[in-house]
């Protein structure tokens, strides 16, 4: 069941791909980048990473559309026909692709128990986390409790740039505002 | 047995939901295809769950309907301002 729902989404994911670089229309490109990212979301679901999958569905889901929509606000909303053919960038993407896929071979099986990763650090987590602070996710327990501090500074930056942006956004609006209009 | 069969029409309906975001001729049937992907995305974890008899994946479902809500009405929002003062090309 898992293979049919991997199968579907994947397939799902590159339907919503190639629309995306064939469309002209960018508001529709922006609703299907925002379902592009909930599919890649339900994938990482799947694939049981939960916080990866939040992060996928609050920032390019939720957060993202919006920014795009407001910067196709101030840019305009069709995108103009391509003025060379795209053969070189096309080629340069499958060469890439290739390479990753090669590289990829080298990677352990996907769940691999004796995989480098899973002999590091982890058994230390696996077993503490449990007596240590009793959260029945351990990922989220790192991120959330053994690196506390660390997403906590992280959520300071966010926030201090998103009050940065804010602030430069409102300023601007104004200024646009009053010569227009008298209200 | 049953929730596969569930989880693999919620598949279908994403798709169908897609023919529309991919065809919608207007912005609203984009919107509307883009919350019904949500939706469907969301209860295909609650079904996918179940399948695989991990329950707590009915957090993380709910709090994807949470995010699907405000994002449409993020979007929706953004198009009322968009309407009461048009600037420029509109779509």
């Amino acid at each position: 069941m898992n293979l049919v729902l991997d199968i579907a989404l994947l397939a799902l994911m590159g339907i919503v791909a190639i629309a995306i670089i064939r469309l002209r229309d960018l508001v529709a490109v922006t609703m299907l980048a925002s379902i592009y990212s909930l599919l890649a979301a339900t994938m990482f679901v799947i694939l049981d990473a939960a916080d990866v999958a939040f992060t996928e569905a609050a920032v390019g889901a939720g957060i993202s559309t919006v920014l795009m929509l407001a910067a196709l606000n101030l840019t305009g909303f069709t995108e103009k026909a391509p003025l060379r053919s795209a053969f070189v960038p096309v080629l340069i993407v499958i060469a890439t692709g290739l390479v990753l896929g090669y590289g990829m071979m080298d990677l352990p099986r996907y769940g691999d128990p004796s995989a480098p990763i899973h002999l590091h650090v982890a058994p230390k987590y696996l077993q503490d986390t449990g007596p240590e602070i009793g959260i029945p996710n351990v990922v989220t327990a790192v991120l959330a409790s053994y690196r506390g501090y660390d997403t906590l500074g992280e959520t300071t930056v966010i926030f201090t740039a998103g009050l940065g942006v804010t602030l430069l956004l409102s300023g601007r609006r104004r200024r646009r505002a009053t010569p227009e209009s008298s209200s | 047995m049953m929730f596969a069969a569930a989880a693999i029409a919620m598949l279908a309906t994403t798709a169908l939901a897609m023919v529309r975001a991919l065809a919608g001729p207007t912005v609203f049937d984009r919107i509307a295809a883009l919350n019904m992907v949500g939706t469907k995305v969301t209860l295909l974890i609650v079904a996918a769950g179940f399948l695989i008899d991990r329950t707590d994946y009915l957090d993380i479902a709910l709090t994807y309907a949470l995010i699907n809500f405000i994002g449409t009405v993020a979007v929706l929002r953004f198009y009322r301002v968009e309407a009461e003062n048009p600037r420029g090309d509109s779509a």
